[in-house]
C-alpha cells in the first residue's frame, strides 16, 4: 500500500474540503468538515480497501493522515 | 402480592438473546416475577452467567446461533408449550450507507429479522404458543421513529420488525395471541463493543436525552414484563417507547 493512494482514499470521504487540503501531514481532526460520520466512513473505507479493521481509538490517537496510514500498514 | 396483574407466575417464557444485555435482564426480571424462563443464546458460558444471576439452576438453557437456519429449527424442536416469547437476539453493524453492501444487510437482517420471524412461525405452527399467549419483539426507536449516523442497516432491520409485529398481531388475534414491540432508545449494553463508536461520542450522545442518561437493561425488561403479563391483555400490535424522552425533541 502506498501513502499517496491512501491520502486520496482518505480525501474521498469528504464532500466540501478542497482536495489540496489533503497531504500526508494534514491534521485531519482540525478540518472544519471533520465529523463522527466521516470518522465512520474512514473506518469503513480502510476495511473495504485494505481489509484492516481499525477502531475509533485509532482515529483518535493518530493526528495526521500519515499516522493513520502507518497504523493500517502495521496491521496488514 | 395477591391478585397482581403484572405477575408472571406459572407462565413459561422463552427469551432469545438471553446471554447478554437486554435479553439477560429480561430473563432475570421475568424470573423474579415468577415466570418459568427458558433462555437461549450463542454462548454457553454467558448463558450460564445469566442462570447464575437468576439464581435457579433448574432454568433450561438452549444454545442457538440465529445466524444459522438449522439452529432456529432445532431450538423450536426443543421447546415445549409457551405462554410467552421474547425475541431479543440482535446485533448491529455500524456502516455509513455508502459502504453498506447487501451482504452487510443480510448479516444483520438474518439475526434481527428473519430468525425471530421464522422461530415464531415454527413455534406457532407446532402449536407451542398457547392461546392467550404473548409475543414481544425488541425493536428500537431507530428505524421506527428516528435513526443515527451510519445506522441504516440496523434501522432497516428494526423497521422491518416493527412492520412484522403489526401484521402478526392481526393474523394471530383470532387465536387470542398478542404481539407487541418495545422500542428502546440507547441502552447501556456492549452492543458497540467493537470500538468503532468512541466512549466520548456516547457520552456526548447521552446529553441529548431529556432524562440525561442512557437506559438500563432492566428498564426495558419491566416493559416486557407488562406486555407478557395479563395486565396488557387488551394490548396488541402496539409500540411501547422507552427512550428517556429522546424522540420528543
Amino acid at each position: 500500500m502506498d501513502l499517496l493512494t491512501f491520502t486520496t482514499n482518505f480525501a474521498d470521504q469528504f464532500e466540501e474540503t478542497e482536495i489540496s487540503a489533503f497531504t500526508p501531514n494534514t491534521n485531519y481532526k482540525e478540518l472544519e468538515e471533520w465529523s463522527s460520520l466521516i470518522a465512520l466512513s474512514i473506518i469503513a473505507m480502510i476495511d473495504e480497501e485494505y481489509d484492516v479493521s481499525i477502531k475509533g481509538d485509532d482515529i483518535r490517537s493518530a493526528e495526521t493522515i500519515e499516522d493513520l496510514f502507518t497504523i493500517v500498514k502495521n496491521r496488514k | 402480592m395477591e391478585n397482581n396483574p403484572f405477575s408472571l407466575k406459572n407462565k413459561r417464557i422463552l427469551i432469545t438473546g438471553a446471554s447478554s444485555g437486554i435479553g439477560r435482564a429480561i430473563a432475570v426480571e421475568c424470573s423474579k416475577m415468577g415466570a418459568c424462563v427458558i433462555i437461549t443464546g450463542r454462548n454457553e458460558e454467558r448463558l450460564k452467567a445469566t442462570i447464575l444471576e437468576i439464581g435457579d439452576d433448574k432454568v433450561q438453557y438452549i444454545i442457538a446461533n440465529f445466524a444459522k437456519d438449522d439452529d432456529v429449527l432445532a431450538l423450536c424442536n426443543k421447546i415445549e408449550d409457551l405462554d410467552g416469547l421474547v425475541n431479543c437476539a440482535g446485533l448491529t453493524k455500524v456502516l455509513p450507507f455508502n459502504f453498506a453492501k447487501p451482504s452487510d444487510f443480510k448479516e444483520v437482517m438474518d439475526v434481527n429479522f428473519f430468525a425471530p420471524a421464522e422461530l415464531t412461525r415454527l413455534l406457532l405452527k407446532a402449536g407451542k404458543i398457547r392461546k392467550k399467549g404473548s409475543i414481544v419483539f425488541i425493536s428500537s426507536i431507530s428505524g421506527v421513529l428516528c435513526s443515527a449516523p451510519a445506522a441504516s442497516i440496523y434501522s432497516s432491520s428494526k423497521g422491518a420488525v416493527n412492520g412484522l409485529v403489526k401484521g402478526m398481531a392481526l393474523d394471530l388475534a383470532p387465536k387470542g395471541i398478542r404481539v407487541n414491540c418495545v422500542n428502546p432508545g440507547m441502552i447501556t449494553t456492549d452492543i458497540f463493543s467493537d470500538g468503532k463508536i468512541m466512549q466520548e461520542q456516547l457520552k456526548e450522545d447521552m446529553k441529548r436525552y431529556p432524562l440525561k442518561r442512557y437506559g438500563k437493561p432492566e428498564e426495558v425488561a419491566y416493559s416486557v414484563i407488562y406486555l407478557l403479563s395479563d395486565a396488557s391483555s387488551w394490548v396488541t400490535g402496539s409500540n411501547l417507547i422507552i427512550d428517556g424522552g429522546y424522540t420528543l425533541l
